[in-house]
């Protein structure tokens, strides 16, 4: 929690994370049919690269600027950093949980991990759905309660 | 290549939800009670306005705060009887808890008494905020 509550404003490309969240959910639809640990596994990884040092350095954001920005011709809408890095750190708690699930062989765990995941995912590529909105002041009233 | 069942039903869903999502944003809910919770200029840290007050919750994690923000502080500019005031939801959670909020960002719209009339979450569009301003009485 220490690292997303920085008091320091980062500002990204808005337009980077909502590409980022379009690749994820297609890693994670495939994690869910294939049911393989290695594929959640792998988008574990980028949200862990994603919650720490941030959403603009994970390998989506790589292909991002260099791939799809040059390309785009929407002006440049910058946004604060922290939302779409506290997107990430939810969205590895899911997928660590899955990973776990899977390793224990447990499958329902599994299914179940990785469809919050993706269902997050997924509407925040088709709807801009923003996690830290819904879920962050819920958390703090749980934490302080 | 095991079920596709369990992909289906979570796209299913979360489109389900996604779009009653995005038609509530910034729509203003008024009190189904006649009277909603009453603040005071000491709660909020301004003078209350002369016929509304708009009180906004944000908090870090947030971008569509920011847009709010950026409209209502524009918009009050052109409304002599409207106050508006931003407070940060996590620094309040007194206040956060008295009220039930819930989600960012979250608009409060205030009587000449500091009565919550309605609110709004989500960002609302102009038109919703001239909406729930002449709403209240």
């Amino acid at each position: 929690m220490s690292s997303v509550t920085s008091v320091k404003t980062i500002e990204i490309d808005a337009r980077g994370p909502r590409f980022s969240a379009v690749i994820t959910t297609l890693v994670l639809a495939l994690a869910l049919v294939t049911e393989s640990i290695w594929v959640i596994a792998f988008q574990a990884v980028v949200f862990a690269i994603g919650a720490t040092k941030g959403p603009q350095f994970t390998p989506y954001a790589f292909i991002y600027r260099s791939l799809i920005k040059p390309r785009l011709k929407s002006p440049l809408r910058t946004e604060d950093v922290r939302p779409p890095k506290f997107a990430q750190l939810i969205g590895l708690a899911f997928a660590l949980v899955a990973v776990v699930g899977a390793a224990i062989g447990t499958s329902v765990v599994f299914t179940v991990a990785v469809a919050f995941a993706l269902a997050a995912a997924f509407l925040n590529a088709a709807f801009d759905f923003c996690l830290g909105c819904q879920v962050y002041l819920i958390l703090v009233r749980i934490r302080k309660a | 290549m095991k079920s596709l069942l369990p992909l289906l039903a979570v796209l299913a869903a979360a489109s389900v939800f996604g779009i009653w999502f995005r038609r509530t944003r910034g729509e203003f809910r008024r009190r189904k009670t006649v009277d909603g919770p009453r603040l005071t200029p000491d709660q909020i840290g301004i003078a209350l306005g002369e016929r509304v007050t708009m009180v906004q919750f944000s908090s870090a994690f947030c971008s569509p705060c920011r847009a709010t923000r950026v409209l209502l502080e524009q918009m009050v500019q052109t409304m002599p009887d409207v106050e508006y005031v931003h407070i940060d939801a996590e620094s309040h959670l007194e206040l956060v808890r008295q009220l039930n909020i819930l989600s960012t960002p979250t608009t409060l719209f205030l009587n000449r008494d500091g009565t919550e009339v309605g609110r709004a979450m989500g960002t609302p569009k102009r038109s919703q905020v001239l909406t729930a301003v002449a709403a209240v009485q």
